[in-house]
């Protein structure tokens, strides 16, 4: 998919294939990897007769080719769904090679032009990206090569010389220069990319670090934009799957004659357990769908929804330690105090807005087989690979095209309904297009988040410091992202016949031989140390990190931040119990227990500008009835090393209704040098509302029949007339950082975040997703007695009679029960107080004129008290 | 199957299609629209929106004929990447999309509301966008360019 400028190519989907580009773009200096060899370049299959040979990584031509009008065209392996990647790899283009933004084109995902960077996912884009041995180091190396070329040209040293929008001088004497356009005329050239190739320094960005606006919004907004489900090719026919309503139930029998006669030239394909049904209009095709009488058999039986976590924990398991270090039990057994928890959260849906459709156009069969496949696929390579396996063809002899569909946010159903275009179409021999339905998509197209139950235990010494951690979780595993050797990952592949080993069982877990933090079980306040070398950043040394894997009973697979959210749910709720318990303020106990100056400073930051106001949790003075508001802060170290999250939610809690209403987020992130501020914040705004919906609202159901959550009603979201959080972005723009990832670290601690400023608001502890109202009802019966808020006021006075009223009746008792006073004079000015016991009392100034501090404290009928100070200057007479 | 006549986006149009065909379908299938798009054929999502003789409607669960004879309006009917509708402009300066799939709904359903109801406030503006999703979860900046457009209208 080309674009450029504003708009894209109409053309984009019958796009130029590499060597045709190369013979109507004119002179390049750098260009495809075969470009070295022009009769190669310009043969029809320049490799072992394939048409499509995979691009390789290691040419720099496979990433940056310079056109004789000085266009810079940029390949890339990383694809974009909404996030504004691709704007950030033109800006990454412009930058290294000193050209202007606009002078970039960029094609993304497109196995027959693009190096092949298998899938563009789990915030790795930036890393990858940004990294030594991928685009920027193509891109420095293509810069070093045209300098040493303008070197020679010009007569001169490489250190004499600069670059000006494309143009290379002499400094001294700019009248000796030369474009790359006209530097490389009738030149081909090919170099490997080179690790020597020196970046250019972040500091002197002039692009990057820009929020230049991005290149796809005008033609979404204006409906221009070609998304997967606006490719139309010539001869099109429309396609519909037939999925079983039962997980695991195969075809018994097909009754072609249910469809016979419908309008469209119904065809009806089976392979297998795979039902299809192609026709001349997707209206027709759906009706046929809907009309074919397909008999399956009962299928496997479901664990039952309601029992699922108690289920979890039975299992036989896939065991490994994520970390093991110290002596847990120990530390457990000997702590001042001991804490533990159990969090549940449930299986979720990527629940894309469009349902997943892609186009495909396979000619002949085996290995004979060809064909195009525009799919909104993370990642065209693998997917290419796993199409060849159920189409049984050759992968060289198949095109994967990228092309834009909804926002994805993982593995929905974008790779299976590739399959079941290839299927399609290769059964009826013309170009199929596939969309689902709603209901497609929801029960039998996508691959869930699945579903967590963590257990957590800690520690802590007489000084309240943490001295022991122990996290044990369990989750459920089926399939995942397709591959060439795993087909079956997604349902398609399934039903076609492949299959995938199921999760098998250990005794003794597996330990790891470093720490790899990649999933986020291990909570940032630890070392991380396996094997004696610490891996993480936090000082707790003693952490048993244990994880359980489940054969599920639905395909699962990455759903933005995959069990890091789930994860970071428990750990960073059970954080915040800990420092509760302990009376302790949950910024400063979690800022105790970190090293890593980042995180740290993230924290503050977000801190200071959501005006953090240090105090324990819950909060004093909140009746326990009606609304009442809380604060809640969660952090986040992604991956263990890939990016730094704060953010702090702010409640309010319809107490009676059990609804949670979020007014405020501040969020920070630190993801090293900010690309674009302004799509980094629109990253940060979307990530956490839309895990605030998932915090709030969203849980895959189901019953004997199977998944029920098949469309927006039966799986509610965050949706518009709900009303929406003001957002504070606070980015942290780390020059001296590598890149790292950005649009998954917000979301993976809202959830947390959220049920800490529940607990605030309301002093009950929500440990399930999502918070309903019955959830946050039934939170609210097992919470303790709200404690007494002391409020100490002077009553208006002049500031010079000798007395002065001290009012503390507005002091709160939430229980409504009684409240004892003692007022008392604190300070060097000490004044007599009358009726010390009262609500109101009297002050009488005994030692002339001066600042006199006045206390006040109260109890209630269970113990608990707070106390509030005063401070009046006394002018005396 | 039956002829069916409307004006889209300013031109006539005819069809030769089964009446009961959505008209999300023709305006794909028969014009080649990009603008209104497929979320869930159950009119609980808004990606399917145009406007029928001025109010927003759901193409998907619109039969084809309840549009003959009548004005559809989609979001490139309100303006182009060259020339864009000022609500357009104003979705593009606060850059109030991600994937844009849902935008049809929003834009349209946003813009009725304010041309009708100048000055209207960010909890009017959010009321009037009841039942419509952004699955990217796009809503802060979606208002916002709301919000600046209902100031302009309602100048
Ligand atoms: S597609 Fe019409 S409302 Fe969802
Ligand atoms: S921007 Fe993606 S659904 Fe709204």
């Amino acid at each position: 998919m080309s674009m450029k400028h504003a708009t894209m190519t109409t053309d984009a989907y019958q796009a130029l294939n590499r060597r045709d580009f190369f013979k109507t773009a004119g002179a390049l200096v750098i260009g495809f990897h075969a470009a070295g060899n022009p009769q190669q370049a310009s043969a029809q299959n320049p490799i072992g007769g394939a048409p499509y040979p995979t691009v390789p990584l290691t040419a720099t031509d496979s990433w940056v080719a310079i056109a004789a009008d000085e266009t810079v065209y940029v390949y890339s392996g990383k694809c974009d769904f909404g996030q504004g990647f691709r704007t950030v790899q033109a800006q990454l283009a412009a930058d290294e090679l000193y050209v202007p933004f606009e002078r970039v084109n960029m094609t993304i995902c497109d196995t027959a032009i693009t190096p092949d960077q298998g899938v563009s996912s789990g915030s790795q884009g930036s890393p990858t990206q940004f990294g030594p041995s991928a685009l920027r180091q193509a891109l420095a190396t293509a810069r070093e090569t045209l300098l040493k070329m303008a070197a020679d040209q010009l007569k001169a040293q490489v250190s004499e010389l600069q670059i000006i929008n494309g143009v290379i001088s002499v400094k001294a004497d700019s009248s000796r220069r030369v474009s790359y356009g006209s530097l490389v005329g009738g030149k081909k050239l090919s170099t490997a990319i080179s690790a020597a190739a020196k970046f250019k320094d972040p500091a002197t960005y002039t692009v990057l670090g820009k929020s230049i606006p991005r290149l796809d919004v005008p033609s979404k907004v204006t409906g221009e934009f070609e998304y997967v489900q606006a490719v139309r090719l010539p001869g099109m026919l429309h396609g519909k799957v037939v999925r079983p309503t039962r997980q695991g139930a195969r075809v018994v029998s097909v009754d072609e004659s249910s469809v016979k006669g419908m309008p469209g030239n119904v065809k009806v394909v089976v392979k297998k357990d795979f039902v299809g049904v192609v026709a001349d209009r997707e209206w027709d095709a759906l009706q046929a769908a809907q009309a074919l009488n397909v008999t399956w058999t009962g299928g496997t039986t479901l664990p039952a929804f309601d029992g699922i976590y108690d289920f979890m924990t039975k299992q036989p398991t896939r065991k490994a330690f994520i970390v093991n270090s110290g002596d847990v039990d120990g530390q457990l057994k000997a702590a001042k105090r001991t804490f533990s928890a159990t969090y549940l959260h449930p299986f979720q849906m990527h629940g894309s807005m469009g349902t997943s459709c892609a186009v495909a156009d396979i000619k002949g069969t085996g290995t004979a087989a060809t064909g195009t496949i525009y799919a909104a696929t993370q990642g065209v390579y693998p997917l290419r690979d796993a199409i060849a396996t159920v189409l049984g063809a050759s992968t060289n002899n198949l095109r994967v095209i990228f092309k834009e569909g909804s926002g994805c946010y993982g593995i929905n159903g974008v790779d299976t309904v590739a399959y079941d275009a290839s299927i399609l179409s290769q059964a009826v021999g013309k170009p199929v297009r596939v969309q689902y339905t709603r209901r497609d998509e929801n029960v039998a197209g996508e691959n869930y988040g699945p579903a967590f139950v963590m257990r957590l235990k800690a520690g802590v010494d007489d000084k309240n410091q943490l001295t022991a951690w122990d996290y044990e979780g369990f989750s459920f595993s089926k399939g995942g992202r397709p591959t060439g050797n795993a087909a079956a990952n997604i349902i398609s592949g399934e039903l076609v016949g492949l299959t995938i080993a199921a999760v098998a069982p250990n005794t003794t877990p597996t330990v790891p031989a470093a720490f790899s933090n990649n999933s986020n079980a291990a909570p940032a306040y630890g070392t991380g140390t396996v094997n004696g070398v610490s891996g993480s950043t936090g000082v707790l040394r003693n952490e048993r990190v244990l994880s359980h894997t489940i054969q599920s009973p639905f395909f699962t697979g990455p759903l933005r931040s995959p069990n890091r959210l789930q994860n970071s749910f428990a750990n960073e709720s059970f954080m915040d119990e800990v420092a509760a318990a302990l009376g302790e303020d949950p910024v400063q106990y979690r800022l105790r227990h970190l090293a890593d100056p980042r995180l740290i400073d993230a924290l503050k930051q977000a801190a200071s500008a959501a005006k953090w106001e240090t105090r324990s949790a819950p909060k004093r003075g909140n009746l326990r009835k009606g609304k009442v508001t809380g604060r809640g802060v969660a952090v986040l170290l992604y991956e263990g090393n890939n990016g730094y999250s704060t953010v702090i939610a702010e409640v309010e809690v319809d107490q009676d209704k059990g609804n949670v209403v979020v007014t405020r987020f501040v969020i920070s992130q630190d993801s090293g040098p900010v690309s674009n501020p302004d799509g980094l914040r629109n990253q940060m705004e979307g990530g956490t509302l839309q895990g605030m919906s998932r915090a709030l609202r969203e849980e895959v159901r189901w019953d004997d029949f199977g998944v029920t959550a098949a469309d927006w009603r039966k799986y509610p979201v965050f949706q518009f007339g709900e009303f929406v959080p003001q957002m504070v972005t606070v980015p942290i723009n780390n020059l001296n950082a590598t890149q790292d990832g950005a649009g998954e670290g917000a979301i993976t601690i809202v959830a947390a975040a959220l049920a800490n400023a529940i607990f605030d608001a309301t002093g009950a502890r929500i440990r399930q997703v999502p918070f309903t109202p019955q959830r946050v009802l039934d939170a609210l019966t097992t919470r303790g007695a709200g404690l007494p808020l002391a409020v100490a006021k002077p009553v208006k006075w002049d500031g010079f009679s000798r007395e002065v009223v001290l009012d503390g009746s507005g002091s709160v008792e939430p229980a409504n029960g009684a409240l004892t006073y003692q007022w008392r004079s604190v300070g060097s000015s000490q004044a007599a107080i009358y009726g010390a016991g009262q609500s109101k009392a009297t002050a009488q100034f005994s030692s002339g004129p001066g600042d006199y501090t006045f206390e006040l404290k109260i109890t209630n009928a269970a113990g608990d008290s707070d106390t509030s100070s005063i401070t009046v200057t006394y002018s005396g007479r | 199957m039956a002829e069916v006549k409307l004006t889209v986006n300013g031109k006539a149009a005819t069809a030769d299609v089964d009446p009961n065909m959505p008209l999300l379908n023709l305006l794909m299938e028969d014009l080649g629209l990009n603008g209104p798009k497929f979320g869930c054929g159950l009119s609980q999502c808004g990606a399917c929106t145009v406007l029928l003789d001025g109010e927003p409607i759901r193409s998907c669960v619109t039969p084809c004929s309840d549009a003959a004879g009548k004005k559809v309006t989609t979001i490139e009917g309100l303006g182009t990447t060259k020339t864009p509708h000022r609500l357009q402009q104003l979705f593009i300066e606060e850059q109030a999309v991600q994937c844009g799939y849902c935008i049809s709904g929003i834009l349209l359903y946003g813009k009725t509301y304010i041309d009708k109801n100048p000055r209207a406030s960010r909890e009017d503006i959010i009321q009037s966008l009841t039942g419509l999703i952004c699955r990217c979860h796009t809503h802060s900046r979606m208002v916002k360019a709301l919000e600046r457009y209902a100031q302009e209208v309602g100048k």
